[in-house]
């Protein structure tokens, strides 16, 4: 009688077919059970719903050469089926400028210029002084940039060179465009830290008439929409002021949106307060340090570290909140943007220009919240608080 | 955490004004004269500037005749209504687009962001582009785009859509039967009240008794007949007491029925698209806190899927969910605020636009515009606190 009895190891049997390669990874995650199933062909019914109508509209159908309106349409005089993207060849210099003077664009491309070069130092690893160096460029390009968009050449009216002078002045009201939506919130955020870490401070102190002002101050901010605070400080800021004095329109909606964004600020400060253990405070207090300087050297370091990602996402909700300010009557991108589809000889291509708005803006916020997450990543430095 | 940065008693040889204590109330005298003075200036400033306009200050302007018409009233309303009742007019408006816009963005929050969780690859990639997209797009944006679509994608109102006969959608809105009632039809909320009440009190006995004995007792079923039995019993009774009026084409537009003008259905819509996105990362974050071992324990406890879910996964998620999901509608109710791009009548566009152009009115108008929506969200915070306090996670 013989017995089987195997003497060496058999060679491994391949995995079932289905189960590996695409077809595996088809049934794994598009076809695993039979609701499954019915999800992806539901999906798959949805995206065909959306993707080829859209991709016959903005690329194939779509006009891209010509210069006028007659390009895009129809000898009957009726719009063309495609986008009509020369529109936006026409008015991306208003898009990016608004009414800003057509000979004096290049100064608002001298002042990104000068924001690249003077804030690329920064990315720098391990430059020497580089907290000195990002506080000074922080407090000196608004300066520069103030005098890149408005000029520093006053002329009378009517005097010679008023209207030739490169560095004449630019009134506000012409300042538009992706450049006055980027100043804004550029203002709101930085304007609105060194406020919103006061209050979170003011909000945790333990001096009752302190901590209750930036309660109320904060709370009162954050509970009412920010239209209702444009309109207050284009209808209400005049008459907070004596007689005579009257602000410039942007200066008072930079002032209502910097109220307004230092109060959520303060809240960001306040959420990375919390995260610091309160080892930190007693080590502090140990070395014997001053309030201040156990702030300014211990606690808000660590404190603003961990509280970037959410300023950054605060700037992205800041950023897309002032295209409020179109509501109030100024040509940020959104105004300038309705300020193109209102020029008579664009009419009826609306749609291109507000598709055209909403790809800069996903753009925009876009790369700035993966910028978030990324820091997040690199600067969760491993000690919570316990 | 406040740490207590005070000293407890002073050394005998420390000067006054290196005293914690003193420098503590010298700081806050010096906070309050500033504010108080600052307060006291722009006071000055206004009154003066008021006086010197002539623009009577005070709210006496709510009793006079407003003058204008608001295209969208749920209360009566007409060019001869006063002031008060157009703040009426446009806080109903906020109230309905923010309340059915909090119902529609949680469900559909909530369905995108279970699929943004799904094991069905597409579905997950489908929801993460939408939140990914709807996210990162400015909402007043998006709600100016969709007035322009539908203003552009709909027909006049000789062509109207018509579906079933019953409703029609043209660019003046969507045209809708509407019920009237009659004598006897209160009996119907009544019962309505009643069957509400009752289920509630059936609830809470099927549940002391299941805790008791372990008996289950079929509460969705008994609740829904209570719910909604009661009301048509009620209407049986009664014989009906109300009809449709339906809308009709007469002339150039419809007549009878009610609308929702094209302002409405754009700013809703862009509101639910654009607030369901987020309450959609809430409700994903909420469900991915609960860990995976509370699944395995339910399983291993032998509880299938669907229980599993609803017993086990959703009650802890909830404790996550909520909080964030409250600020939503929040967001959502100030949000509505933008509706004054498009000229929907809401409260900021009605009172803070309208009545302060016509009676000047600036201060009271943008003060009472501002209590309505700090009361909102001051009363939700209130709540807020006592519903953390209620569900904390009471450790053992």
């Amino acid at each position: 009688m013989t017995t089987a009895v195997e003497t060496s190891q058999k060679a491994e049997i391949p995995p079932p077919a289905s189960t590996v390669g695409w077809v595996g990874w088809l049934r794994e995650n598009l076809f695993s059970s039979w609701q499954s199933t019915v999800l992806t062909l539901l999906a798959i019914w949805i995206i065909y719903l959306v993707i080829p109508p859209f991709i016959q509209w903005a690329f194939i159908d779509a006009i891209w050469t010509g210069n006028e309106a007659q390009d895009c349409k129809l000898p009957d005089g009726s719009r063309k089926d495609g986008a009509c993207w020369i529109y936006i060849k026409a008015w991306i210099g208003g898009y990016m400028y608004g009414l800003y003077p057509y000979d004096l664009r290049w100064r608002i491309d001298l002042a990104a210029i000068a924001a690249v070069l003077m804030f690329a130092p920064l990315s720098i690893k391990n430059l020497p002084y580089k907290n000195v160096y990002g506080v000074a460029v922080v407090l000196l390009y608004p300066i520069v940039a103030y005098f890149m968009f408005y000029g520093f050449v006053d002329f009378p009216p009517g005097a010679p060179g008023s209207a030739t002078h490169p560095w004449r002045t630019v009134q506000t009201d012409k300042w538009g465009g992706l450049a006055l939506t980027l100043l804004i919130a550029s203002v709101g955020i930085i304007a609105a830290l060194p406020l919103g870490i006061l209050l979170a401070l003011g909000r945790r102190s333990s001096m009752p008439i302190v901590s209750t002002f930036s309660v109320v101050f904060i709370e009162l901010w954050r509970g009412v929409p920010l239209i209702t605070v444009l309109f207050m400080s284009s209808v209400m800021l005049p008459l907070f002021l004596p007689e005579g004095v009257n602000f410039d329109k942007l200066l008072r909606a930079l002032i209502g949106v910097t109220m307004f964004s230092a109060a959520y600020m303060a809240e960001v400060v306040r959420g990375g307060l919390a995260a610091i253990p309160k080892g930190q405070y007693e080590g502090a207090m140990a070395l014997g340090l001053s309030y201040p300087k156990m702030m300014t050297f211990i606690i808000l370091p660590q404190a603003l570290r961990y509280a970037i990602p959410n300023i950054v996402s605060n700037f992205i909700g800041l950023f897309k909140d002032t295209t409020l300010v179109a509501i109030i009557g100024m040509f940020d991108l959104l105004g300038a943007i309705q300020l193109g589809n209102a020029d008579p000889k664009w009419l009826g291509f609306s749609i291109e220009g507000y598709a055209f708005a909403a790809l800069l803006y996903f753009v925009f916020c876009f790369s700035m919240s993966r910028y978030s997450q990324h820091l997040e990543r690199k600067l969760h430095t491993g000690h919570k608080k316990r | 955490m406040a740490v207590d940065v005070r000293e407890t008693a002073r050394a005998p040889d420390t000067p006054i004004w290196l005293d914690s204590r003193y420098r503590a109330i010298f700081f806050q005298v010096v906070l309050l004269v500033i504010v108080l003075g600052f307060g006291a200036y722009i006071f000055h400033n206004t009154y003066a500037n008021l006086e010197r306009r002539g623009i009577a200050s005070g709210f006496g302007f709510l009793g006079s005749t407003a003058g204008f018409d608001i295209i969208m009233h749920l209360v009566p309303y007409s060019a001869a209504s006063s002031f008060g009742q157009a703040l009426l007019v446009g806080l109903l408006n906020t109230l309905v687009v923010a309340g059915i816009g909090i119902v529609f963005a949680t469900m559909l929050g909530f369905v995108i962001g279970v699929a943004r969780l799904s094991r069905n690859w597409l579905i997950a990639r489908l929801a993460a582009v939408y939140i990914e997209g709807i996210r990162n797009i400015p909402l007043l944006l998006q709600i100016i785009f969709w007035y322009q679509v539908l203003g552009k994608s709909t027909p006049g109102p000789r062509q109207s859509i018509g579906i079933l006969g019953l409703f029609f959608i043209n660019n003046r809105g969507l045209y809708m039967p509407a019920p009237v009632f009659q004598e006897g039809f209160w009996l119907a909320p009544v019962a309505l009240a009643i069957g509400i009440v009752a289920s509630i009190v059936v609830f809470r006995w099927a549940r002391a008794r299941q805790v008791a004995t372990g008996q289950q007792f079929p509460i969705l079923w008994t609740s829904l007949g209570l719910t909604f039995g009661l009301p048509l019993l009620a209407l049986i009774v009664m014989g009906m007491p109300f009809h449709w009026d339906y809308p009709e084409l007469q002339g150039f537009n419809f007549s009878g029925g009610m609308v929702l003008i094209p302002e409405f259905i754009s700013l809703t819509f862009a509101l639910v698209v654009y607030t369901a996105a987020f309450i959609g990362e809430t409700v994903r974050a909420g469900i991915m806190a609960v860990s995976h071992g509370q699944t395995e324990a339910a399983y291993a406890l032998g509880l299938r899927p669907g229980p599993t879910l609803r017993l086990v996964i959703i009650p802890q998620a909830m404790r996550v969910i909520i909080p964030p999901m409250t600020s939503q509608y929040l967001n959502l109710t100030k949000n509505s605020s933008l509706a004054t791009a498009i000229a929907y009548p809401d409260l900021v566009a009605v009172f803070a636009g309208t009545v302060l152009n016509q009676t000047g009115q600036a201060v009271e108008c943008i003060a009472i515009t501002m209590a309505v929506y700090l009361t909102t969200s001051l009363t939700t915070s209130v709540f807020m606190n006592w519903f953390n306090t209620k569900m904390a996670l009471r450790e053992r």
